[in-house]
């Protein structure tokens, strides 16, 4: 994302498109990424429930998955999955 | 062309807002404030005008409301004093950064404590910072005038900023004075309607004050600052209109004998007149004195301020307000700051005065002038003393 100029800004800077916020990828943040162990996991989507950004999504397969564009790999999923099927490790 | 009427200065602020077509009013009263807030409602109430006005319980849902209303494309006002201004602080900067052209007129009164309800200037004087443009005035006149232009200015699509209009509180809001009361005929051909940069509206959402990390508030600041000091001109500009239009033209720097002086006095407000007076006295014993009033405070009139002080020797800066443990009053720090790089400038003397409502005679102006032009030795120059003090 190129970055505007102070000349560039919108008057008072209203952002006059709405849900752009999506377009920030808030990813960049993370220091750790959650890896999740299939053969532990139970499909029971508690890391879905309780994930505060909303970005596990459920594979076809009914696994679990983040979107890493907005994981910011705060570890509540690894946290709270019970089976322990969730790691976190550190980002390279 | 409007009547000459007589009326107290709170009233008339009222009545002439009342003539500017707002859609929206949230006024919290608070003296020397209260009569603003008490005749606007009363102007809605008995349907004079078609505005809403918001009751609030405190001037911080005050002025959360006008940011709303203004957000939403209504012409807002409010108006306060002192503490109300105080508890407002934590907004002025969002409805600049916002750019929404609120105008919010301001007793100006001390600030606690002790608690006082009379006039200085140390409720303005802390936000000076909050990017909103500051006019200052000096009399019933001007305070109408100024009311109604404060809309044109901070409306104004190259501005679409907030306005504070600064009447000294008592001194001015609780005097009846004669002045000209425009009509709502020459109002409504000055005053255009107000044409919002962007509404909140459902048929075309926005996001108005959104959150900015550190990649772009360097921009942002640097945009709103950019704003505030592009400002200037526009007012200037709509000062000469209401010049062409009513026949009382303003500038962003007063003046009074000032163009020979050798020996000058800056103030703002209402105590400029009672400062002429003693021009007058000192005129008519042979000395040059001259006065600057400085009637635009953000943003800062530099060149216009420069081009006024022109060759005075001395130049005495008068505060209402103090910066404790600072170098001098707020104002006198800003001329001093102003005239820095010039290679010719004057010996700046600074007067805190009239705190907390304290009387300033025209006898007491001239012994300013009197103990500056006995400093021979330049001593007392780049210092400041808090005027009438008992030692």
């Amino acid at each position: 994302m190129t970055l505007k100029t102070w000349r560039e800004l919108p008057i008072g800077c209203v952002v006059s498109e709405p849900g752009s916020a999506s377009e920030y990828h808030t990813g960049s943040w993370r220091s750790q990424r959650p890896i999740w162990n299939d053969t532990k996991c139970i499909k029971c989507g508690i890391c879905y429930v309780f994930c505060p950004e909303g970005c596990v999504q459920q594979t076809e397969e009914g696994f679990f998955k983040a979107n890493m564009d907005y994981c910011k790999g705060c570890g509540i999923c690894a946290h709270e999955c019970w089976p322990r099927a969730i790691k976190m490790v550190e980002e390279g | 062309m409007g009547k000459r009427i007589g009326m107290e200065v709170a009233v008339a602020v009222a009545e002439a807002v009342g003539l500017c077509n707002i859609d929206m009013a949230a006024v919290y009263p608070i003296t020397p404030q209260s009569h603003i807030a008490e005749h606007l409602s009363d102007l809605v109430a008995d349907g004079h005008i078609d505005c809403e006005f918001v009751t609030v319980e405190s001037e911080h849902s005050a002025m959360s409301a006008v940011i709303g209303a203004s957000g939403a494309g209504a012409r807002s006002y409010t108006a306060t004093s002192s503490q109300g201004l105080m508890l407002m602080h934590e907004l002025l900067p969002i409805a600049s950064a916002m750019r929404l052209p609120i105008v919010m007129g301001i007793a100006n009164r001390a600030v606690s404590g002790p608690l006082n309800i009379l006039n200085d200037h140390s409720d303005i004087m802390p936000q000076r910072d909050a990017g909103w443009i500051a006019l200052f005035v000096e009399n019933a006149q001007e305070a109408v005038d100024l009311s109604i232009a404060a809309f044109k200015i901070a409306e104004h699509k190259d501005v679409m900023l907030p306005v504070s209009v600064n009447i000294d509180g008592f001194q001015l809001t609780h005097m009846v004075e004669p002045f000209e009361m425009p009509t709502q005929e020459e109002v409504n051909e000055f005053l255009p309607p107000f044409v919002p940069h962007a509404t909140l509206h459902p048929s075309k959402p926005v996001t108005m004050g959104a959150f900015a990390m550190s990649d772009y508030f360097t921009e942002i600041m640097k945009a709103k600052d950019e704003a505030v000091k592009a400002s200037k001109k526009v007012i200037q500009q709509v000062f000469d209109e209401w010049g062409e239009k009513f026949g009382r033209p303003y500038k962003l720097v007063e003046t009074y004998k000032a163009d020979d002086a050798d020996v000058m006095m800056l103030t703002m407000g209402s105590m400029g007149e009672t400062a002429q007076m003693a021009i007058d006295e000192l005129r008519a014993k042979g000395v040059k004195a001259g006065l600057v009033k400085l009637r635009l405070w953000r943003p800062f009139p530099f060149e216009e301020l420069k081009a006024v002080i022109g060759n005075a020797k001395k130049l005495i800066v008068t505060d209402r307000a103090c910066s404790f443990g600072g170098p001098g009053g707020p104002v006198f720090s800003e001329i001093k700051s102003a005239l820095y790089a010039e290679a010719r400038r004057p010996l700046i003397y600074n007067y805190i005065i009239g705190l907390g409502g304290r009387d300033v005679q025209v006898k007491e102006f001239v012994g300013m002038f009197e103990n500056v032009l006995a400093d021979t030795a330049n001593k007392a120059a780049d210092t400041y003393e808090f005027w009438g003090v008992r030692e």
